[in-house]
């Protein structure tokens, strides 16, 4: 029993030494944002870096185009991808392990490859029918590396599915369209949903796909980052992380408090 | 869980709408756009007491400027050559200026529609980039000089060789770019840049190879916030940046190297592929506006052109080295403007191999 | 429900947006600067063969610690009440939401000279230089990419059948055997899904070297960024050998697990 508590404390000591880690320099970072000096040295605390935050247009602008792509191209790909997947999971055999691995390919290719060869295809298709680079390929390029994982995600819930559903609904008296939306994207909706948050993430934090094919205007929060690190770096990109910090840990917290209050809803039936 | 969601993606949706509103709110009263590709932080931002140039040109002419930013003239020039975008505004410095007009990729200007061409003065007119004086407004100029930091290196450096300091190991930054690089290396191998060749690059080559190990980074604009906070202790770096620097740490100072250094110019130019060529020229002639380009000249410490600007500085940015270096001292810098293609080719792919090695 | 048709859209979205840009930097990687067929640009990127041994041993390092680390920690997380393991797990998530090029950038604060981490360690007379080395870039490495290894080892753990190991605890196995026998294989899945999830990005990305190493610290994926703007066909045929690197990678993770566990 008592080498059960040791370990129990040490379990304890272990998990706190990795958050320390993976949070000591978000720490720092916030830290840093209410420093009244540009630099590392604490001048006093002032908040002049969070109003320099709101009122740098091309910052405020790249975050707008991020949300945009990301809501954008995760819609896209959530459509495409639980379309393909069933689909998909009519083809049989050779052909179909041919498709899925196709379709994995965004998934295991490196990302910079994947980021080289779409900058390839858009500067010729760019030649050829006299386009620029900019917000639509960087939005095509995200529902590239999106779809497989809207795929991998509605995949399993199909298999689960009773086929039998289907034509069930059909025989209730359901057309086609409504017995598809009604029975068929109910049922895989977890699937669904979960395939389009990962989108979602993924794409908000996307770097190096949209450094190669952003062209020459459009900037997202990540290569705007980017730009700014190359330069003289402003404190205003402490202040960012912290408000990003912020958000995220809102965000959080609250579908965390709403599943809690599912599950009493589930327990107190 | 779900209706979480849905929340997050209303709002999602309705900052996106009111971001594509913004847009198109500001878009509808304005007279189009110029697209400028520029070096990274080259016009005055509005801050310290100093006008935001850009918010300036749109405010007066209802031009939009969309602006992005290169860190190497190599990148520019990737830019224009290999993938379709257009620029109607570029700032390349005097040897891609060459190359750019050898390949057929600017456009004359029509200096009748910039009239402030007139306040630029006449040694800036016909640049040996360009002698006939048909693509180019000159920006600004300035020579590479070398900051040090004064509480890490005992004293004060007279030739380049300080970057090669073994004492100094770790502590040494090196410009991230070829043409400065080699040219540096260069000068302390006593070749002149000006007129070298592939041998010549080589020996500047094993030159580079040997401060490698020596030195803590490659770095461009990254330089500013390395010393400013006092990270390293000398590199090599455009005078005007220099001064600035000196501004945010105390411990800073320059050292002109007795070897002479490179002295450059960068350009208002308008490549081929520009789409508004009357926004473009009206661009340029904002910028040199006597009391524009003098905003600009105070806050990049860069040397300007402009002869109506010298009116609107003060006397100790009139009088500081940096930025406007004595004559005696621009006898002894010499200007790249035209080295052999494939050398400079070869000089390009050199440096990544050094820093590959 | 069991027509193939629904999935024509991403077929040809596949086609033109995966095969396609594949098969051009195939074409590229084989052509010169004139569009002649060539093998130029591979004996130009024979030249990066050591930052290419670098790429893989940093990669390699980094997912090895990643494992060393989270695998006690994803033990110890199934090991906690329902609720814990939620939060717990939701921690870790928290820093992979900020933006890539943040995380790395608090790092360069925490460890740059005057920074929070020398200061606190020259108190204690530990004088020392923290940033702009190897071992920097194996920590922001570890940083970026911890929670990758964790997750799919956590899932996993956390469904084996509890019966399964109280039956061997039953058959009289102490709990370093249970772990051997029952523990051990059933999380391998995990393992292997967790490599290959750290083991690729790391060995592929750029910046991270650039920002937190020193100048002999150069990544393959950096040579690509740099290259690929002047020498498309070298920076091509770069991206080739990397891409065939890590599926041959892959090929030989999928023998040790089955392939559900690799995507």
């Amino acid at each position: 029993m008592k080498s059960k508590r040791k370990s129990g404390v040490l379990s304890k000591i272990y998990i706190a030494l990795i958050m320390i880690f993976l949070y000591a320099p978000i720490a720092v970072m916030i830290f840093f944002s209410f420093n009244k000096g540009n630099t590392i040295v604490w001048k006093g605390f002032s908040l002049k870096w969070y109003s320099a935050l709101f009122n740098d247009r091309t910052l405020m602008g790249a975050l707008g185009n991020t949300l945009i792509i990301a809501t954008l191209a995760s819609l896209f790909a959530t459509v495409l991808g639980t379309a393909a997947a069933i689909g998909i999971n009519n083809f049989k055999g050779k052909k179909r392990a041919v498709i899925q691995n196709v379709s994995n390919i965004p998934i295991i290719s490196p990302d910079i490859v994947m980021g080289v060869s779409l900058m390839l295809l858009f500067t010729f298709f760019g030649v050829l029918f006299n386009f620029e680079m900019g917000f639509a390929t960087v939005l095509i390029s995200h529902i590239c590396f999106c779809v497989p994982f809207v795929v991998l995600n509605v995949m399993p819930r199909i298999k689960r599915m009773d086929p039998s559903l289907y034509d069930a609904a059909l025989d209730l008296g359901c057309n086609q369209w409504q017995a598809f939306f009604k029975v068929v994207i109910f049922e895989l909706m977890p699937g669904i949903i979960s395939g389009f948050l990962i989108s979602f993430t993924y794409s908000l934090d996307d770097f190096i796909i949209t450094h190669f094919t952003q062209g020459a205007r459009f900037q997202t929060l990540s290569t705007e980052i980017y730009a700014l690190l190359r330069r003289k770096i402003p404190p205003t990109i402490n202040a960012l992380s912290a408000l990003l910090f912020l958000a995220i840990i809102i965000i959080m917290v609250l579908i965390n408090l709403r599943d809690r209050h599912e599950e009493k809803i589930k327990n107190g039936r | 869980m779900k209706k979480i969601i849905s929340f997050i993606l209303c709002a999602v949706l309705a900052c996106s709408a009111t971001v594509v509103f913004a847009g198109c709110g500001s878009s509808a009263e304005s007279k189009g756009e110029v697209n400028v590709y520029s070096w990274g932080d080259y016009f005055a931002p509005g801050e310290d007491g100093l006008m935001d140039v850009i918010a300036e040109f749109k405010d007066k002419t209802g031009i939009t400027v969309n602006l992005t930013t290169y860190d190497t003239n190599e990148e520019l020039y990737n830019m224009l050559k290999s993938s379709n975008v257009s620029y109607d505004v570029i700032i390349p410095s005097e040897y891609m200026i060459t190359k750019l007009i050898k390949e057929d990729m600017l456009l004359e200007l029509d200096y009748n529609n910039i009239p402030n061409y007139s306040e630029i003065s006449e040694r800036f007119k016909k640049l040996p980039c360009d002698p006939d004086g048909k693509y180019t407004v000159c920006y600004s100029w300035g020579v590479t000089a070398m900051v040090y930091d004064k509480t890490k290196v005992d004293k004060k450096p007279t030739s380049w060789d300080t970057l090669w300091d073994e004492s100094l190991k770790g502590d040494i930054l090196m410009i991230n770019n070829s043409r400065d690089a080699m040219a540096i290396a260069m000068q302390l191998c006593g070749i002149n840049p000006e007129e070298c060749t592939k041998a010549d690059v080589d020996k500047a080559t094993a030159k580079l190879a040997e401060q490698k190990p020596l030195l803590k980074k490659y770095v461009m604009d990254q330089v500013f916030t390395e010393m400013e906070s006092g990270q390293a202790a000398v590199a090599p770096y455009y005078a005007g940046d220099i001064a600035k620097m000196m501004e945010n740490n105390e411990d800073l100072d320059y050292a002109f190297p007795e070897d002479g250094s490179n002295l450059f110019y960068d350009a208002f130019c308008i490549p081929k592929s520009c789409k508004n060529k009357e926004n473009a020229e009206a661009f340029i002639n904002f910028m040199q506006k006597p009391e524009i380009a003098a905003e600009n000249c105070k806050y990049l410490l860069y040397g300007t052109p402009n002869k109506g600007a010298l009116e609107f500085l003060d006397e100790d940015i009139k009088d500081n080295e940096l930025t406007f270096p004595n004559e005696e001292y621009l006898d002894k810098c010499y200007t790249f403007s035209d080295v052999d293609d494939e050398v400079y080719a070869y000089m390009q792919e050199q440096f990544v191999k050094v820093q590959a090695e | 429900m069991k027509s193939r048709k629904l999935s024509i859209p991403y077929l040809i979205w596949m086609v033109i947006f995966t095969m396609i840009p594949l098969v051009m930097i195939g074409v590229t990687a084989f052509t010169d600067k004139d569009g002649h067929f060539s093998f130029e640009p591979f004996i130009n990127a024979f030249q990066y063969t050591n930052v290419f041994a670098k790429s893989l041993w940093i990669a390699l390092l980094s997912t090895a610690i990643c494992l060393v680390l989270a695998y006690p920690l994803a033990y110890i997380i199934t090991k906690m009440k329902r609720s814990t393991q939620n939060t717990v797990i939701m921690l870790m998530m928290i820093p992979m939401w900020m933006n890539f090029l943040l995380r790395i950038y608090a790092w360069i604060i925490l460890l740059q000279k005057n920074g929070p981490l020398d200061m606190a360690l020259s108190l204690l007379g530990i004088h020392g230089t923290y940033i702009g080395n190897t071992a920097a870039v194996i920590v922001g490495m570890v940083y970026e990419y911890l929670p990758f290894m964790v997750l799919p080892i956590y899932t996993v753990m956390s469904k084996i059948d509890g019966g399964l190991i109280e039956a061997a605890q039953d058959l009289g196995s102490n709990s370093f055997y249970v772990f051997k026998k029952v523990i051990f294989p059933l999380s391998i899945p995990g393992i292997i899904s967790g490599i290959t999830m750290v083991f690729v990005p790391s060995a592929s990305t750029f910046l991270v070297s650039q920002y937190l190493g020193g100048t002999d610290d150069i990544m393959i994926g950096d040579v690509i960024d740099k290259i690929f703007w002047t020498d498309q066909n070298t920076g091509a045929a770069i991206s080739l050998v990397l891409m065939i690197f890590i599926f041959i990678f892959l090929v030989i993770m999928n023998l040790f697990g089955d392939e559900e566990a690799i995507a």
